[in-house]
């Protein structure tokens, strides 16, 4: 059994079902597994990340399917529980690391509000576990970084400081949203270094979105393409590398850097393909209408 | 994807046709009040004080809005001040707007010691009550038409030089102007032909709310018996008059400030609703 | 030390600014026709009544000269005696200060809990019809001055359902036992709350009249600040951590959103103090813009003068305080 398992999930926009963002998707990721979400710009990776989270857009309204977290079924709770629910057993690894602390707020307190305010830890206890993990992400001087303010600090500083606070309450599922795309190549790498030490450490379950079948390659067991938010693929890692099952997955990683030749002479994904993937969607559209 | 931008059309929206409908049927009342008009706005009948308006039992016919306490025909009234109160606003309204604008945009283009002078005094004029100086205003230059459209102008200029200024200087540090500049152009016409149609929308706007802010300029300086002569009708000096009868005959403040009322908000929404309409960029 | 710089640069602007009010305001009023000496006499007054008063208040000086006599007074804290009633002008305006005080604290205290309500209904209720409700309704109120509101709201609140007063500050028959002008302040620390109520009863209109523009400017403001809040990261982030709706928008959003709104609060404050002036005539109102009126329409000079010059103090002193509130309020500011 999955700890997350998400059946059929399809959105729209906002009284107009015929503008789909996601079309019956299906994915699921086992306890302490990591599972990478990929495809390009605008497919739809980051709805699914806030649709299971609770945070998507109010234009975007979820039309049909299941959430299943660890048994129940996100969907039919009441949002308040969803929410207090959510807050207890997951937790969000934020794009950019430049806009995901409140600039008006010191470090400490935004690490420590989760454990004090909704798993309701003494003050003490969430202070001592925020010093914990700050050292445990390699941040040196803990106590001073947890007296500033979010500006006065890099952004690997602040990222690394974002994954401490995911990982704060031991969570059992964390959707870590394109985590190293806002950042510094140099910077990229020990960010993601630090992602896979800290999980394996921790064995949290990942859903991590990235349009980077490298950083795919890197740190995850098991993946699904998506595609104008529909699941084109859904597979292991070893085998996605070995031989693609889709067309598309084939071009994707022609697409990708590593996988070419390394002067970096890159097959964009043809023209064809990309007819030939739309095609195939909006042939599912139909079906799913008639 | 589809770009949203071609497809929204912008239809009239309601605001603009409420606002523009009133202010029109506002114009048309002006010009026609010497022929609408039921009754001599000046006449006075003591024996046909404080008529109430005609659905009221003991209402006079042909009073149809009733009479003030000297029995003058509150609708004649209102008719004839809204030449007064058009002219106001239609006259003091773009002379602000044009000398407004002018020292703002020189001032937020230009940069420099004129900015500073200009800045400067903008300074000064925001930390004078500007109620207070209007009054004093009239007092130094006398009642009257041209009196009042002075102190409007003196006044307000800084309500269009405040904003347009800023609105200069951002418009100003951005590369058409810099790439205008580098074509040889001089300064002035750079600011003529580059920044002004930038600024153009806001400034419509603003001059739709100053024509409106002119009108109860105006009302304020009757109500404190500072505008033209007691006699001729305006809106004010209706409303200073009602006020102090509010509790015998309301109806002598009640039509003279929903009209009033009604045309200070047509104007300002009528600015909004062309600024959404006309403004290129996409709000 | 960058902050102190940046304080006494603007110390000095300052300075300039009031100067310039003095100036303009001592030779705009010298320009009036009619002559205060004149109007103060008794009919039958002889010319050498007349002489013999303007010497006693130096107008038979030239302007430039007076101006001078008059600055090196002011700068000793003289700002000379009034006309009409030949009490010192110090006196008769830090008299009726306190109601203008009280008046525009009244309204900024119900501006900000008004314009405060509705922005974050509104945020709460985004999307909604509420929301579009509020978005109309603020627009009206911002569209039409306090002066037209004192109307209506006299209309309303005074003779279609007169609830309030609506005109003076306290009821006349009432015994007052204050010993300072701030009425409403001493009426609660003398625990009087009779007098309280009554005071309140005349204030609440012309107070509301003031509030209702500066409500819908902030209601507006804060909103629009609000929602563009809402849709950042950390607010995300929050939600995610399990923190309901009005959590999120009242510790995540406001203290952020609050910023923009205060510099426009500042400047919008310093345009409600100016509108007292017209409100405390239209409500009888016993205050420092009542007794402005009455100084231009007697031509009372020095009266004017210092009223426009303490006016001139406070609006600049309000701009100076919303600054460094920002300062106090921005961590950026704070901790550079
Ligand atoms: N706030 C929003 N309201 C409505 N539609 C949105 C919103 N944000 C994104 N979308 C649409 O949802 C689709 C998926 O977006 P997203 O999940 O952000 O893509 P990505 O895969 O790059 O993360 C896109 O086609 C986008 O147009
Ligand atoms: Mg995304």
């Amino acid at each position: 059994m999955s700890f997350l398992s998400i059946r059929n999930l399809s959105a729209a926009l906002k009284g107009r079902p015929e503008d789909r963002i996601l079309r019956n998707v299906s994915l699921n990721v086992a306890a302490g597994e990591v599972r990478g979400l990929v495809g390009e710009s605008g497919a739809g990776k980051s709805m699914i990340g806030k649709a299971i989270l609770g945070t998507l857009p109010l234009s975007v309204e979820i039309t049909g399917g299941q959430i299943i977290l660890d048994g129940t079924d996100l969907l039919t709770l009441p949002p308040a529980q969803r929410r207090t629910r959510i807050g207890q057993i997951c937790a969000l690894i934020p794009q950019d690391p430049l806009t995901a602390l409140n600039p008006s707020r010191r470090i400490g307190p935004q690490i420590t509000n989760r454990l004090v305010d909704i798993l309701h830890w003494s003050r003490a206890d969430a202070e001592k576990r925020a010093r914990d993990l700050l050292a445990e992400v390699h941040i040196p001087d803990p106590d001073r970084v947890m007296r500033s303010y979010p500006h006065e600090l890099s952004g690997g500083m602040r990222q690394r400081i974002l994954i401490a606070s995911a990982f704060a309450a031991e969570p059992k599922l964390i959707v870590a949203d394109e985590p190293t795309t806002a950042l510094d190549v140099t910077v990229q790498k020990q960010i993601l270094k630090l992602i896979a030490e800290m999980q394996a450490r921790h064995g949290t379950a990942i859903l991590f979105v990235t349009h980077d079948l490298g950083v795919v390659s890197k740190v995850c067991q098991s993946l699904s393409v998506l595609y104008a938010g529909k699941v084109l693929e859904d597979t292991t890692v070893r085998d996605f590398f070995a031989a693609p099952g889709h067309a598309y997955s084939r071009a994707l990683l022609a697409a990708t850097p590593k996988y070419t030749d390394p002067d970096g002479s890159l097959t964009p994904v043809p023209d064809a393909v990309i007819a030939a993937t739309r095609a195939e969607v909006a042939d599912a559209d139909r079906m799913t209408h008639v | 994807m589809l770009d949203g931008r071609a497809q929204i059309s912008r239809p009239w929206s309601p605001r603009l046709i409420l606002s523009g409908a009133w202010l029109a049927f506002l114009v048309a009342a002006a010009l026609l009040a010497p022929w609408i008009a039921p009754k001599d706005p000046l006449a006075q009948d003591l024996f046909l004080g404080r008529l109430p308006p005609f659905w009221v039992t003991g209402a006079e016919p042909g009073y149809y809005l009733g009479t003030d306490s000297l029995g003058r025909d509150v609708l004649s009234r209102i008719l004839h001040g809204a030449r007064l109160a058009l002219t106001v606003a239609l006259i003091a309204g773009s002379l602000t707007c044009i000398i407004g604008a002018t020292l703002g945009l020189l001032a937020g283009f230009l940069r420099g010691w004129v900015d500073i002078a200009i800045s400067r005094m903008i300074d000064i004029w925001m930390a004078f009550p500007p109620v207070l100086f209007s009054i004093l205003l009239i007092a130094v230059l006398g009642p009257g038409l041209t009196s009042i459209i002075i102190a409007i102008v003196v006044i307000d200029w800084t309500r269009f030089a405040r904003v347009i200024r800023a609105e200069a200087m951002a418009q100003g540090a951005m590369d058409y102007v810099a790439s205008a500049q580098v074509a040889g152009r001089t300064r002035l016409s750079t600011m003529v032909t580059e920044i002004l149609p930038n600024v153009l929308p806001t400034i419509v706007v603003l001059l739709t709310l100053e024509m409106g802010i002119s009108i109860i300029v105006e009302a304020i300086l009757s109500f404190v018996n500072l505008s033209i002569s007691t006699d001729d009708p305006t809106w004010g000096g209706m409303i200073a008059e009602g006020r102090t009868s509010v509790h015998q005959a309301w109806w002598v403040l009640v039509f003279p400030l929903v009209t009033l009322f009604f045309t200070v908000l047509s104007f300002s929404q009528l600015g909004e609703g062309l600024k959404d309409r006309y403004d290129p960029v996409l709000r | 030390m960058q902050l102190l710089r940046t304080f006494l640069l603007r110390l000095a602007t300052t300075a300039v600014t009031l100067f310039g009010v003095a100036v303009i305001v001592f030779f705009v009023i010298r320009v009036v026709p009619g002559n205060p000496i004149a109007m103060m006499l008794p009919p039958g007054a002889t010319e050498a009544d007349v002489a013999q008063l303007t010497a006693l208040y130096g107008l038979d000086k030239s302007i430039p000269q007076q101006f001078l006599i008059w600055g090196a007074g002011v700068l000793q804290g003289d700002f000379g005696a009034s006309i009409t009633s030949r009490q010192p002008v110090l006196d008769l305006v830090l008299g009726r200060l306190p109601a203008t005080l009280e008046l525009s604290v009244m309204a900024l205290v119900i501006a900000v809990a008004l314009g405060g309500f509705m922005a974050l209904t509104g945020t709460r209720l985004r999307g909604s019809k509420t929301e579009a409700a509020i978005d109309v309704g603020n627009g009206v109120a911002l569209s039409v001055p306090d002066f037209l509101w004192g109307l209506v709201l006299i209309l309303l609140f005074g003779v279609l359902v007169p609830v309030f007063h609506i005109s003076g500050r306290v009821t006349p028959s009432l015994e007052l036992p204050f010993s300072t002008n701030f009425y409403l302040f001493e009426s609660v620390l003398r625990l009087r709350f009779d007098l309280w109520a009554d005071i309140v009863g005349h204030m609440f209109m012309p107070a509301l009249a003031l509030a209702i523009p500066l409500a819908a400017i902030i209601g507006q403001l804060l909103k629009q600040s609000l929602k563009e809040t809402m849709n950042l990261d950390y607010v995300t982030l929050a939600r995610t951590k399990g923190y309901g709706e009005n959590h999120v928008i009242l510790s995540e959003a406001l203290p952020n959103a609050i910023l923009p709104t205060l510099t426009l609060v500042g400047v919008q404050f310093t345009f409600l103090i100016g509108g007292t002036v017209i409100i405390e005539r239209l409500f009888s109102y016993e205050g420092l813009g009542n007794m402005a009126i009455d100084a231009v329409i007697n031509r009372d000079l020095p009266l004017i003068q210092g009223i426009v010059i303490l006016f001139a103090v406070i609006f600049t002193a309000v701009n100076l305080a919303v600054d460094l509130c920002y300062a106090a309020l921005n961590p950026r500011l704070r901790h550079a």
